[in-house]
């Protein structure tokens, strides 16, 4: 078994994910305001924040979705903005809705995914039967996804993010909308690629406990910039005995977690809850 | 366990020409469109009533009226490749309401991030687009032989309609691709492609002659994409149907928008999502 501070990168900087002064500004609104964050290899690392702290507005930016508005950051060594071409084949990523093809089959969003992602013909089928099984979606691979579970549907987007071996997974709210057994599933899958694969996971989260059990190491975003950096063990004891996650961030944010949110992020968060049906 | 070798991309990415990662990246999207088109057919049913009722109704009628200087043609057949050209116009025009929902569904973000080139992702709808163009041209065959309409059959005719059908279902639907990505709203789509099908379609030659229309309109009809299809179909479709720019003019300047077209849509795909 290779454990993932042995899986170390061959290129540049030693950190999977390296931001510096990386800023994102919306006419009057800064959505990301000079963020210096870094995530060691083999990390599962969690933004954690309400919704409009910058969490979505970051992953965008670091998975090439969209120019910093000043600022850099490096993913697997390449810069985004220089090199957003090697950055998009050295990374996986996961959208906040259920993004998976419900007018195809299982199978059919996997071999659209082995194609882009330039994995050789003669190891298409092997790559996509090994991820449906890693996924636990063997007897799933065959169905239009319409039919399938949220929790099923999210499991066919991680199998689609893993075929290629990216170096850094990147999941927007992985867990939004599904069940508490769909979400432990999800948890443990991660953690697998984690372990069997030396991925690098960069997660964003608002749920408490996910942030809690999933990651090794957190950052709690407020208005666009790090409030507080630490492993969720940590960031609680400095806050005595009792204190919880939600403790932590009502101090650095001066409020609740569960607060804010716009319009749009609402909608989503419906859509992909209506979708779960 | 290899699996430390296994999660290092891109060290071991097969490099290829672009041309060559072009086309794998085309055909793997067109293939799921496809693969969703003949899955849910009705579609391409739903589509042929329109062309049956604008040839059965509007141009039996309009064959009485003899006004309209169609040549050597009756005036059913003059406007059959009309017909056929508008029918691949008002279905491709909408194609772009579709990207929007995958915007919607977080679809186009999963394209985005994989390192497929945009000017795949853009390719690969055209060619699904030229592909139903194809389909309705056979509807329109079919109605054109139940109406007794004389049809050029040599099979290089029948290759260059298929031909200039996709390239045109091509173009609109790419210009419906550039639209989706300004207006980024499937309400507000659905209101410009109100507003620009009608237009197209009377400012063409679609169902009369260009020489019959007044200077402004003349000016217009020159500078619609469906007037070089119709004008292409009609050469090619129809026994005594003739061209006035020729097929080889009409396909090269088709190719031409297209190419632009392409390249604008390639431009703006990524803006869907902000």
């Amino acid at each position: 078994m290779v454990s993932a501070n042995t899986n170390t990168p061959m290129e540049g900087s030693g950190f999977a994910v390296e931001t510096e002064a990386l800023t994102k500004i919306y006419g009057d609104l800064t959505a990301v305001d000079h963020l210096d964050c870094r995530v060691p290899y083999g990390q599962i690392f969690g933004l954690l924040g309400p919704n409009g702290a910058g969490k979505s507005t970051t992953i965008k930016m670091l998975t090439t979705l969209l120019d910093p508005t000043s600022g850099t950051a490096k993913v697997a060594g390449f810069d985004i903005v220089a090199a957003p071409a090697h950055v998009r084949r050295s990374i996986g990523y996961v959208p906040q809705m259920l993004s998976a093809d419900g007018a195809l089959t299982g199978e059919e969003n996997l071999m659209l995914s082995a194609k882009l992602y330039a994995i050789p013909r003669v190891e298409r089928q092997a790559r996509i039967a090994e991820a449906l099984a890693f996924m636990g979606l063997t007897e799933f691979g065959r169905r239009l996804v319409k039919t399938y579970s949220g929790g099923m549907i999210r499991r066919l987007e991680l199998a689609q993010a893993m075929l290629h071996r990216p170096m850094v997974l990147f999941l927007d709210e992985p867990t939004i909308g599904l069940d508490p057994v769909a979400r432990h599933t999800v948890w443990d899958r991660l953690r697998e690629l984690r372990k069997n694969f030396g991925m690098t996971i960069l997660i964003t989260t608002h749920d408490m406990d996910e942030a809690d059990e999933l990651c090794d190491e957190l950052a709690l975003m407020h208005r666009g910039q790090i409030a507080a950096l630490g492993k969720p063990a940590e960031l609680k004891a400095s806050f005595g005995a009792e204190a919880t996650l939600d403790d932590v961030f009502a101090h650095f944010s001066g409020g609740s977690i569960q607060e804010g949110g716009s319009y749009r992020d609402i909608r989503q968060t419906r859509s992909t809850a209506s979708r779960l049906g | 366990m290899t699996s430390a070798r296994l999660a290092a991309p891109p060290a071991d990415w097969v490099e290829e020409t672009v041309v060559v990662e072009v086309w794998r990246e085309t055909l793997a999207i067109a293939n799921v469109e496809l693969r969703k088109l003949f899955r849910d057919p009705t579609e391409l049913f739903t589509r042929a009533i329109q062309p049956v009722l604008w040839l059965v109704i509007f141009g039996q009628v309009f064959s009485r009226v003899r006004g309209i200087p169609t040549g050597n043609v009756s005036y059913l057949a003059f406007m059959t490749p009309g017909i056929l050209a508008q029918s691949v116009l008002f279905a491709a025009i909408f194609y772009g309401i579709a990207v929007i929902w995958e915007r919607d569904l977080g679809i186009v973000h999963k394209l985005l991030v994989s390192p497929a080139k945009r000017i795949s992702l853009v390719l690969g709808k055209a060619v699904s687009a030229g592909f139903r163009g194809v389909m309705q041209a056979i509807i329109i065959y079919l109605i054109a032989i139940a109406l007794h309409i004389a049809i050029r059959w040599q099979p290089l005719n029948i290759l260059a309609v298929l031909a200039g059908v996709a390239l045109g279902s091509a173009i609109f639907a790419t210009f419906s691709l550039i639209i989706a990505c300004i207006v980024k709203s499937r309400e507000r789509f659905m209101g410009i492609g109100q507003v620009i099908t009608m237009p197209l379609f009377f400012a063409s030659n679609a169902i009369y002659p260009i020489a019959i229309m007044p200077a402004w309109l003349k000016v217009v009809a020159l500078v619609n994409p469906l007037t070089y299809l119709v004008d292409a179909l009609r050469g090619q479709m129809i026994v005594g149907g003739e061209s006035v720019h020729g097929f080889a003019s009409d396909f090269g300047i088709m190719i031409v928008i297209f190419i632009v077209l392409s390249a604008i849509a390639a431009r703006l795909y990524p803006t869907l999502l902000r």
